[in-house]
């Protein structure tokens, strides 16, 4: 039932209040400053009801960034003892048209805490990551709903699935150390070593990109392993003709460590490594990559 | 723009049609967008009078309208709303705070409600931030806490350590940090992280050559930035990007050139105003980002843009903070 199917007659609407500016305004469209006309009327007699509900449906839709509308809905729902079911399917519906809008996460949370009930939710967030597979906020929903309902162990076949599908999907390497790190069940070293050892069949897929680099690493400083684990896929790579940065980058990293604990030869490398970069292979981080070299080069 | 203009590289900034773009924005109340950007229209008076006064062109807006515009935003509880009747939230009331303190008229509301406001948005067992009371928690809004309080000069009114170390569960394997603990680095959370890190002295909890370099990584082939790996550049991460930079004291890593290029192309030359990338649509978000993009790279015209609290820096010393980053501003480009 559309708004304009209740009867408004007790409800005065009260314009828009655009402040000290003496410009006269003329609302674009008609139907969208009569809802908020109403809206500002029942807001402030704080009516909880069923036009009233019906009402912030209609201003939603025309603009779900208005977060006062979410905060009246919600209030209005739990005193009506609304569906919340029924709810959900608003919000999907919501979401489709407007994925990345705060206040619908938001109030999606709410609902599903009050429900107790997140059964919908890995299918709801897996459907929108369908669509846009680094949505910020579905990810972040999503770790809530793991966290919260203990949802842990499917997690790391589906970040799986969206690996193959996109290599480079950085939100999805995010999840993947989210899924084991964070997890109340702590990993074994051994389990840390598989995990390397998967991320660099990945690194090979995709050398230039920089998502599985910076999580073998992530990994790495986790575990017992040291970066020199890398070496032979670093040296591998370049044999092979394949240059890149991050491979290079992983090399000095190595060289460092050695020669912080002493050695002269890699200190040498490890500067070579940095000028083929800053000079050749890098260029537009040619000062990032001079820093690196003077900071090996100021080892004693 | 037409596709021809649009491979044509400005080569320099117009002040001029930025400073009538901004100036316009409040007279177009017949278009629906104005309408449906109500709830942020607070945000929008920051953005644009941020964005005239590192023009020089402060007075551009009326001081006693825009004041009397904030304080209208005020609730009794001493938050304030995106705009007239609308809920307070956490965001606003800072921006409301930037603006009064560009304004230099903080005299004009309560401050003790604003400080009272604020603190209450803080959980005070886990030292997060929600943004109103409906109890959302992200990174942005500790920032926006610890900034305005900060502003004020109450930072004893909140649990800085909580805060902080709550900031710190943010902070990931690849030296960013994300909106809440475990969500992925980003370069605008990693802005708000840094800089609420910068307020409260504590910087040295920050890996800065690891999140360095995560950030200039950020640099694309044709000069722009994006906020995440594999993401398109976009103006406003000029900002977020060369903020956290330069609080790190490393905002030579970056391509200074190339980046002035890709933000000045992006210019609407009949409009005015500054678009997300060279071509799109220009707004005043856009504008203000790659104004304080070119003033972090020391571009002439400017006024020097504090890379902590995205003010102009003299209003940052009229109020009297000390300068909690190592920035070296255009000289110090070597």
């Amino acid at each position: 039932m559309s708004f304009e199917n209740y009867d408004w007659s007790d409800v005065v609407p009260i314009e828009q209040d655009d402040g000290p500016d003496p410009l006269a305004q003329i609302a674009y469209d008609p139907e969208y400053s009569k809802a908020m006309g109403y809206f500002r009327a029942l807001a402030q007699k704080n009516e909880h009801s069923e036009r009233a509900l019906t009402l912030t449906e209609k201003i939603i839709e025309h603009n779900p960034a208005h977060y006062t509308i979410w905060h009246y809905r919600q209030q209005i729902l739990f005193s009506l003892n609304k569906d919340l079911y029924e709810e959900l399917d608003f919000i999907r519906n919501q979401v489709e048209q407007n994925p990345k809008n705060y206040q619908l996460w938001h109030h999606r949370q709410v609902i599903v805490e009050k429900l107790k009930d997140c059964s919908l939710e890995s299918s709801f967030t897996e459907e929108v990551l369908n669509d846009d597979s680094k949505n910020y906020h579905a990810w972040t929903y999503r770790q809530w709903v793991i966290r919260t309902f203990n949802l842990w162990d499917n997690e790391l076949s589906f970040v799986e699935k969206l690996l193959e599908k996109d290599i480079r999907n950085n939100s999805a390497w995010n999840q993947r150390y989210f899924a084991i790190f964070y997890n109340p069940t702590k990993p074994s070293e051994e389990f840390l070593e598989q995990e390397v050892q998967y991320g660099i069949t990945k690194i090979k897929l995709a050398p230039n990109n920089i998502s599985p680099w910076n999580y073998v690493k992530g990994v790495i400083a986790k575990s017992k392993l040291k970066i020199d684990v890398l070496e032979e896929l670093c040296k591998t790579l370049y044999q092979q003709g394949i240059i890149s940065p991050h491979a290079l980058g992983c090399l000095v990293d190595i060289y460092e460590d050695r020669a912080k604990c002493g050695s002269i030869n890699e200190k040498e490398l490890g500067i070579q490594t940095c000028i083929l970069l800053a000079e050749q292979h890098d260029t537009i981080r040619q000062k990032y990559w001079n820093y690196r070299k003077h900071v090996l080069a100021s080892i004693a | 723009m037409t596709s021809t203009e649009k491979t044509e590289r400005p080569s320099e900034l117009f002040i001029d049609l930025h400073v009538k773009y901004i100036q316009s924005l409040d007279t177009k109340k017949d278009d629906l967008e104005y309408w449906l950007t109500e709830h942020l229209r607070l945000s929008g008076v920051y953005w644009g009078l941020t964005a005239l006064d590192l023009m020089n062109n402060v007075d551009a807006l009326n001081k006693e309208e825009v004041v009397k515009y904030v304080v209208s935003c005020q609730h009794d509880n001493g938050g304030f709303g995106g705009h007239i009747g609308h809920d307070p939230h956490l965001l606003y009331t800072h921006y409301a705070v930037l603006i009064l303190q560009i304004e230099d008229s903080l005299d004009a509301v309560n401050v003790e409600k604003i400080v009272e406001y604020v603190a209450s948005r803080q959980d005070r067992q886990t030292g997060a931030f929600t943004g109103d009371e409906w109890g959302e928690i992200d990174t942005r809004f500790s920032y926006s806490a610890i900034s305005c309080l900060s502003l004020l000069k109450r930072l004893d009114a909140i649990d800085v350590k909580k805060a902080t170390e709550f900031i710190m569960l943010c902070k990931n394997f690849d030296g960013g940090f994300g909106s809440t603990p475990g969500a992925e680095s980003h370069a605008a959370q990693i802005f708000c992280c840094v800089g609420a890190l910068a307020i409260v002295n504590s910087l040295h909890l920050v890996d800065a050559d690891l999140l360095g370099w995560w950030l200039c990584e950020r640099q694309l082939k044709n000069g722009g930035l994006n906020g995440r790996p594999e993401k398109l550049e976009d103006v406003c991460y000029s900002w977020w990007v060369l903020s956290a930079l330069s609080i790190l004291g490393r905002v030579h890593w970056i391509n200074k050139e190339k980046l002035i290029d890709f933000i000045l192309t992006a210019q609407d030359l009949e409009t005015g105003g500054i678009a997300d990338r060279p071509g799109d649509m220009v707004d005043v978000f856009h504008t203000l980002f790659g104004l304080t993009g070119l003033s972090l790279l020391g571009y002439p015209g400017l006024k020097l843009v504090d890379p902590v609290y995205c003010l102009p820096k003299y209003v940052v010393q009229r109020v009297g903070l000390a300068e909690r980053y190592h920035a070296k501003y255009g000289g110090g480009f070597t």
